[in-house]
């Protein structure tokens, strides 16, 4: 028994992406149509060409009828999945697998969400009927556990603390500002975001990820029949997905500062890549930064900094689009929002367009291998997705 | 022999002055301040916490009634006396019921549990708690508090005897609230000390001192609860009852918390009463209802969980602004988030012991307690689980979120993690706290709270508090 992964086995050809943000002017189907037409003709492929869907949606609607039915698909298989705010990643995973299988050739995977027609601030869940004894915490104060676990841990007093969570925001914001697809695409200042309203201490809103709407779409091959389709396609080197034993609410052993969840799939993804030293293979990388000190935890969780040192790579840059490791360089969910089942997805058009050439702007020094990062959950009770992917095959 | 055996009391951490009010509405400023039930807070939450620590203090011997009493029942219909049997995880073998209708219910059901006890019972629980709605700029505004206090009663182990009890009862009008009200009705003050007050309390005082064959003299203390305060000046010249001997009613810290002011003092005079002390306990309202107690030997060992005392100096300020949105007399524009849904019937009764008892669970095999109860252990994977109870553990805070987002009705929410002493995990509410002063290592312990309530269902849960 064993995660063996399926390096190499599969290629991406052809991506699509909306711009992400409040379309009061579109509903799912109107941006699953965009995002999936547009993947159609990056690949150079027809409706027809495409064997088998998986569809990411959390709650913009249920069952395969939710992209079947805007896009007239032909009578193929179409499952929608739902991992929590990996759901995008968990889609691209399930249909890579298909492909890699040899059970079809040609497989989409979309995700889409429409947030804002809740008339609600924040996120939504649905909870079947219960006892009445669950929580009632948002998600961003779920996050904002990490911070003075953190803080305490590491030895940073309140106003450093502060300070290092704003440097993330303002790090994604100012990749956003120069990327089109983006929900805000403006710099903001340092002092902007630190004396952003207070949303659940110490995270203000400019701590937050913001709530948008969007699609993303990729579409897969075996690898090997990657270059029927496409002259420079994305190789997939590993896909790894967890969903924890939700310990952190119950054990007294962990302790806010790692999500254990992240730790195995970071692990398991880098096994299956074969990847030893992430600090220094990994190119650049897309992580799931819903809040500031989420992506903080996540730079020593996905091992890119050593324990309780995160904070001073932050302060040094060591992420920023011209630092040694990029993370977020096309603005993150700090700049489009989440979208839940089109977010993984949209971490990946990044590699997409970073790998051919295509980043714009933002286009860093030939990536060879990038790493997206999805989690779903709140700290101590959560999912976690790790993909790798290259340039090049081997 | 009958008599109370163990007594427990609650007043709510909540004060609001009697001047803030003032402040706001520009009426004249009364003087001390009143104890005020949180906005997550009520009859039955605090009857619940009175109850907690009177079984606690209690010597052994099963519970085999339960009486509750109010005239703030939060169920019209729906026993509230089950639900307070489950919180202090009761047996399901007892008699239960409701007092309620007048603020005269918290003796009534003292009786009611003293004549259980004398019908064969081993033990009863009786637990009062009020918590009165009086509209802004009246009287009962600024005399009325919240509160509670629990009596378990028996007849071995007293800590006082029940020497006699007498009861009047007479239709009059004073003091009244019809269904689908918020504040209650009174009739002139005049009528009602004259004609009802005095006479009743002299009547039913001088038939029990005959009774008890007890001269006035002999009373060591004296409890007397009535909504007039000029009533006890009344009784006390008309009886010849020495007026030093009135036991305090905590007019300026608490106010008069309803069916369970009585009970509130007598559990404040109890402690410092000497063996023999004769203590009498009288009110009004209605009708009236007088009990003679005399103090054993054992009442000055006896030590509550927590004391009256205790209990007044452990507090904190609420603003009249807030105080009004919590009890929703000031409506206010609801936040951009969904309701709370309504907690469901069938999961409810499945997990009652989690809860209503914050009952969780131990493993088996490596014995790491864990809440809630869990079917496969966190840590050993085994599945063998026992039940283990994590109510009165106190925990220290290991991390915390002050949630600005969160729907309540006093914002913001403060949320601990919570490592509890002797092991458990629990990640809940915390109440009862000043948010900036939230820190990473402070101590906690449990309280039973209405977290909202949703389509006329009251969600009853446990919220972490700063140990009192």
């Amino acid at each position: 028994m064993a995660s063996r992964g399926i390096k190499d086995r599969v290629a991406i050809i052809g991506m699509g992406c909306t711009k992400f943000g409040e379309h009061w002017d579109k509903g799912p189907d109107d941006l699953l149509v965009d995002a999936a037409y547009q993947a159609y003709e990056s690949a150079g492929l027809e409706p027809k060409d495409v064997d088998a869907y998986w569809l990411g949606t959390m709650a913009s609607g249920i069952s395969g009828l939710t992209l079947s039915e805007p896009l007239k698909i032909q009578y193929k298989p179409v499952t929608r999945v739902e991992n929590m705010c990996a759901t995008g990643s968990e889609a691209l995973r399930q249909a890579c697998y298909a492909v890699a299988s040899g059970a079809f050739d040609v497989a989409m995977a979309i995700g889409v969400e429409k947030l804002k027609d809740s008339g609600y601030s924040g996120l939504v869940s649905n909870v079947p009927p219960n006892d009445g004894t669950h929580g009632t915490m948002t998600a961003p104060a779920s996050f904002s556990l990490l911070a003075p676990a953190y803080f305490k841990k590491y030895g940073l007093d309140a106003d450093k603390g502060k300070e290092v969570l704003s440097r993330i925001a303002w790090k994604n914001h100012k990749n956003g500002a120069k990327n089109p697809k983006a929900q805000f695409q403006k710099e903001v200042s340092m002092e902007t975001i630190r004396n952003s309203p207070k949303i659940a201490d110490p995270l203000g809103i400019m701590d937050c990820s913001g709530v948008s709407d969007g699609s993303a779409a990729a579409i897969v091959v075996r690898a090997e029949d990657a270059h029927k389709y496409c002259k420079n396609p994305i190789y997939i080197k590993a896909l790894s997905f967890i969903a924890g034993p939700a310990e952190g609410p119950l054990s007294q052993d962990y302790d806010f500062t790692t999500f254990r969840e992240v730790v195995a799939t970071a692990k398991d993804a880098y096994a299956q890549a074969g990847i030893t030293n992430p600090r220094e293979q990994i190119s650049m990388a897309e992580v799931h930064d819903c809040f500031t000190p989420t992506e903080l935890v996540l730079y020593e969780d996905l091992g890119f900094s050593p324990r309780g040192t995160a904070w001073q790579d932050v302060m040094e840059g060591f992420f920023d689009l011209e630092g040694k490791l990029p993370v977020n360089p096309d603005g993150g969910l700090k700049s489009f929002g989440h979208p839940i089942g089109a977010s993984g997805l949209r971490m990946m058009y990044e590699m997409w367009l970073q790998m051919r050439g295509e980043a714009g702007l933002r286009q860093l020094n030939n990536p060879k291998v990038g790493l997206t990062h999805n989690l779903g959950g709140a700290p101590g009770r959560c999912v976690s997705f790790v993909s790798v992917v290259g340039s090049e095959l081997g | 022999m009958t008599g109370i055996v163990s007594y427990g009391t609650y007043i709510p951490y909540r004060r609001l002055k009697r001047s803030a009010i003032a402040q706001v509405l520009g009426t004249p400023a009364g003087k001390g301040e009143r104890a005020i039930a949180s906005f997550d807070e009520d009859s039955v939450s605090m009857a619940v916490e009175a109850a907690r620590d009177a079984l606690k203090a209690a010597p052994s011997g099963t519970v085999e009634a339960l009486f509750f009493a109010t005239s703030t029942p939060p169920y019209a219909e729906k026993l509230n006396a089950a639900l307070i049997g489950a919180a202090t995880q009761l047996p399901g073998e007892i008699r239960a019921s409701d007092s309620t209708g007048s603020v005269r219910a918290g003796i009534s059901a003292l009786l009611q549990g003293a004549d259980a006890i004398s019908g064969g019972a081993k033990r009863v629980l009786v637990t009062m708690g009020d918590c009165r709605l009086a509209a802004p700029e009246g009287k009962a505004e600024q005399t009325t508090g919240d509160g509670a206090a629990a009596f378990v009663l028996g007849s071995d182990h007293l800590l006082a005897e029940i020497v006699a009890s007498t009861s009047l009862t007479r239709e009059f009008l004073d003091s009244w609230r019809a269904p689908g009200e918020r504040f209650s009705h009174s009739w002139e003050e005049r009528f009602a000390l004259t004609q009802a007050y005095s006479p009743l309390l002299g009547t039913v005082i001088k038939n029990l001192l005959e009774k008890a064959k007890v001269a006035p003299g002999d009373i060591a203390k004296i409890i007397l609860d009535a909504p007039n305060p000029r009533a006890a000046d009344e009784i006390s010249r008309a009886l010849k009852l020495d007026p030093a001997k009135f036991a305090d009613s905590f007019a300026l810290t608490v106010g008069q918390t309803g069916a369970a002011h009585p009970g509130l003092m007598l559990a404040s005079v109890l402690p410092l009463a000497k063996a023999g002390d004769l203590i009498l306990v009288a009110t009004v309202a209605d009708g009236a209802d007088a009990i003679m107690l005399r103090v054993t030997p054992a009442a000055a060992s006896f030590k509550p969980v927590h004391s009256v005392g205790r209990m007044i100096e452990s507090k904190g300020d609420v603003t009249y602004a807030n105080y009004l949105k919590w009890r929703e007399i000031l409506p206010t524009e609801p936040p951009r988030r969904p309701d709370p849904d309504r907690p469901a019937g069938p999961p409810m009764m499945r997990s009652e012991k989690w809860k209503f008892g914050f009952i969780g669970s131990r493993c088996v095999s490596c014995g790491t307690p864990q809440l809630p109860p869990q079917l496969v252990c966190v840590k050993c994977q085994s599945r063998k689980m026992e039940p283990y109870a994590f109510a009165d553990r106190t925990g220290k805070i290991a991390t915390y979120a002050i949630d600005r987002l969160a729907y309540s009705l006093n914002p913001p929410t403060v949320n601990v993690v919570i490592d509890f002493e002797g092991g458990g995990r629990f990640l809940c509410e915390m109440t009862d706290c000043e948010p900036e002063k939230v820190a990473i290592g402070d101590q906690v312990e449990m309280t039973f709270r209405r977290l909202f309530t949703a389509d006329g269902v009251n969600n009853y849960f446990w919220k972490a508090r700063p140990t009192r």
